[in-house]
């Protein structure tokens, strides 16, 4: 039987708004993905190190702090420096749209902002990702 | 009992007879959807009647402004002696320009000041710091050293205006930087007011802005409760919140029950850990609540909030002081009810959920402004909120008379559901063994958990509605201006940091941070030790490194 998509929902940086990020951690959960949430605060170092260990399929970031443009290309960046550039990334949270082309070039495959329900973001990463 | 027995049998009697027609009604014509329930999902009744109140007695429940239980108020006065404090939140980028913010705000008419700091100064560390990469000014100001606060309150009269922090961890370190600043202009501790949040408990339930663990962040906040009772007369020690529970997801009933049971560990913290009479203290709390879109929802729970607060003061903490009784609040409308599609609706959802603040008593008031859900907010953006304030204040006539929709069948009878439920709360986490140890557990961070999802999966399936994310969906896309914080602010203010450390005398600051470093190993109040370290020009982080060391540091338990 093939496994499932395993998916780290994680917090780059200070910011501690994370009831975006505990509610995507359940909903994956309940649409049958393994989930790893990382909780609050961890440095890109901490995520990527941490992404590589568990295995996972993709990484969905969260920031509503503003520190998007420089947290998540840094977590692309490590991976890719720790050659698990198979590893997707995503983001979430509060994105200015002026923002998505930065962080598509950095290599984020997709950023979600505010209204996205639920079942479209199970269904891209259905889509989009398949397990390594 | 509330209502005479001929007009509670006239009720009865009336009320049979609607019933049935309405009966008749649904069944040719079935109503819109089947369930009606508030934003937090407590089910509403299609009519309430005398019936639903029979049970209250004006005396013990009701009352008069001024009086016990103080349903109806604090002030006896209401809000023609003085409006509520129209205390708009900001803070962006460098003290500079936050502080050029504030004289725009006085000048339009706020009549007090309220500050949002960037992360790495929420959460102690300064801004050369590895961790705080990328964060510096953008979700407030950024502050490292009493320099930097020295700047921002460059020209505002400290012994007029009041100023709230919101900064909760290194909370005694910018309220030493108040105090210094104070001392530097020649104002006394006596004559200085304001608000700093300090409430720690709420960050481990919801806003996650942590330090140390929880049982050490109470004792520093019953060190700053100490320090002010003693020293600082005029400022509130601790803004006990549920705002950020309420963002978190919670529902009305939750934000009421935990924000008053974390109210009351702090009481018994503080009577515990410092001897203090209760009577000494507490007329100093003060509390913040969120005001969301479900308008009689949110006037409901501010009037049960100074309800509950009123009768566990006086009954279960023998308060005597009626001040003690108390619960003064500030209000903040609700962020997560705003949206970043069509933003301009945001200001619709604003004013009514400041409507409701007013409607509900708060005694100071923030209203977000439009472009919040997307960015800092714009100085036009945050005028048009300043302004809904002064609309409701002076044009539409709330604040004409005192709790106007006291004696509503469904005002009372929802005021009365939500004091009892709240209460079931409480008394669960006083089983648990307090609030501490609730958390420790994890229990009210997955009572919000459960409730924010459940609100969200609503939302998905359309039954609750958001306009323009689920319904009444626009095809163009409005625009609106955003504010940026420039990247270039990091590496202004990391010289300006390293200036500061160059010219410091270094064997004062290390000297001072030892005592501090003595002081929280020998369980003494840190405020004074606090202020000197600030005044040798101590970093945020080297002061929070002191209580990391000491206190140990609180990791997320991550729990979904």
């Amino acid at each position: 039987m093939e496994r499932k998509i395993r998916i780290m929902v994680a917090k780059p940086g200070l910011d501690g708004h994370d009831r975006g990020a505990r509610i995507l951690a359940r909903c994956f959960r309940d649409a049958g993905f393994e989930v790893i949430y990382t909780g609050c605060h961890q440095t890109p170092e901490q995520i990527a190190s941490a992404a590589i260990q568990e295995d996972v399929d993709l990484v969905g970031l969260s920031c509503l702090s503003g520190a998007h443009k420089y947290l998540f290309p840094k977590v692309v960046e490590l991976l890719k420096e720790q050659g698990a550039e198979d590893i997707a990334v995503i983001g979430g949270g509060i994105i200015p749209e002026q923002d998505f082309d930065l962080l598509y070039k950095a290599g984020v495959k997709e950023v979600f902002t505010p209204g996205r329900s639920l079942e479209s973001i199970v269904d891209w990463i259905r889509e989009n990702i398949s397990v390594q | 009992m509330y209502f005479p027995k001929d007009l509670l049998d006239k009720s009865k009697a009336l009320t049979k007879k609607w019933e049935d027609q309405v009966k008749r009604l649904t069944q040719k014509n079935a109503d819109q959807k089947q369930r009606w329930s508030t934003v937090s999902d407590l089910e509403i009744k299609r009519l309430y009647t005398p019936e639903d109140i029979e049970h209250m007695d004006f005396e013990r429940d009701v009352s008069v402004p001024g009086e016990f239980p103080f349903l109806r108020g604090n002030q006896p006065t209401g809000y023609r002696g003085r409006y509520w404090t129209f205390r708009m939140f900001s803070g962006m980028g460098t003290a500079k320009e936050t502080n050029k913010r504030w004289h725009m705000l006085l000048k339009e008419g706020q009549t007090g000041l309220s500050t949002a700091f960037d992360f790495p100064t929420l959460m102690g560390y300064d801004t050369d710091s590895p961790i705080a990469r990328g964060e510096c000014g953008k979700c407030g100001v950024a502050i490292d050293t009493l320099e930097d606060f020295l700047q921002l309150v460059d020209g505002i009269p400290l012994d007029q205006i009041t100023t709230s922090m919101t900064i909760n961890p290194p909370a005694t370190v910018l309220w030493a930087m108040y105090c210094a600043a104070a001392e530097l202009k020649g104002v006394g501790l006596d004559k200085i007011g304001g608000t700093i949040q300090n409430d720690m408990l709420k960050e481990f339930i919801a806003q996650k802005t942590f330090m140390c663990p929880p049982e050490p962040s109470v004792k520093l906040i019953c060190d700053t409760i100490e320090f002010g009772t003693k020293f600082v007369p005029r400022w509130n020690t601790v803004s006990i919140s549920g705002y950020h529970i309420r963002e978190a997801g919670s529902t009305a009933v939750q934000e009421l029950a935990f924000t008053l049971r974390d109210g009351v560990e702090y009481v018994e913290s503080t009577i515990k850990q410092k001897g203090l009479d209760v009577d000494d203290f507490a007329p100093r709390l003060s509390f913040f609540f969120n005001s969301h879109i479900d308008f009689f929802e949110e006037i409901c729970k501010m009037r049960a909030a100074r309800r509950i607060w009123a009768r566990i003061m006086r009954d279960r903490f023998k308060a005597k002081n009626p001040r003690s009784w108390w619960m003064r609040f500030h209000t903040q409308t609700a962020g997560c009810s705003l949206t970043a599609q069509q933003p301009y609706n945001n200001v619709v959802r604003t004013a009514v959920e400041a409507l409701a603040a007013v409607l509900g008593g708060t005694q100071s008031l923030h209203t977000n402004s439009l472009d919040e859900v997307l960015c800092l907010p714009s100085e036009h953006a945050v005028e048009i909120a300043l302004r809904t304030q002064q609309i409701i204040a002076e044009e539409t006539g709330a604040a004409n008379t005192i709790d106007p929709l006291a004696g509503s069948y469904f005002v009372e009878s929802l005021t009365n559901t939500m004091e009892e439920k709240a209460c079931e709360y409480i008394e669960k986490i006083d089983d648990m063994g307090g609030m501490v140890s609730a958390i420790e557990k994890g229990f009210p961070q997955m009572e919000i958990a459960d409730a924010a999802y459940h609100y969200q999966r609503q939302i998905d399936r359309g039954e609750k509605v958001m306009v323009g994310v689920n319904k009444y969906v626009g095809e163009e896309k409005s625009l609106i201006p955003l504010v940026e914080i420039d990247e270039k602010i990091e590496e202004e203010q990391t010289k300006s940091l390293q200036a500061v450390k160059r010219k410091r005398n270094g064997k004062l600051v290390v000297e001072s941070l030892n005592s501090l470093k003595k002081a929280c190993r020998e369980g003494e109040n840190v405020m004074p030790y606090c202020i000197e370290a600030v005044k040798n020009l101590a970093t945020v982080q080297e002061i929070c490194d002191v209580y990391r060391e000491v206190y140990g540091e609180y990791h997320d338990p991550g729990l979904f």
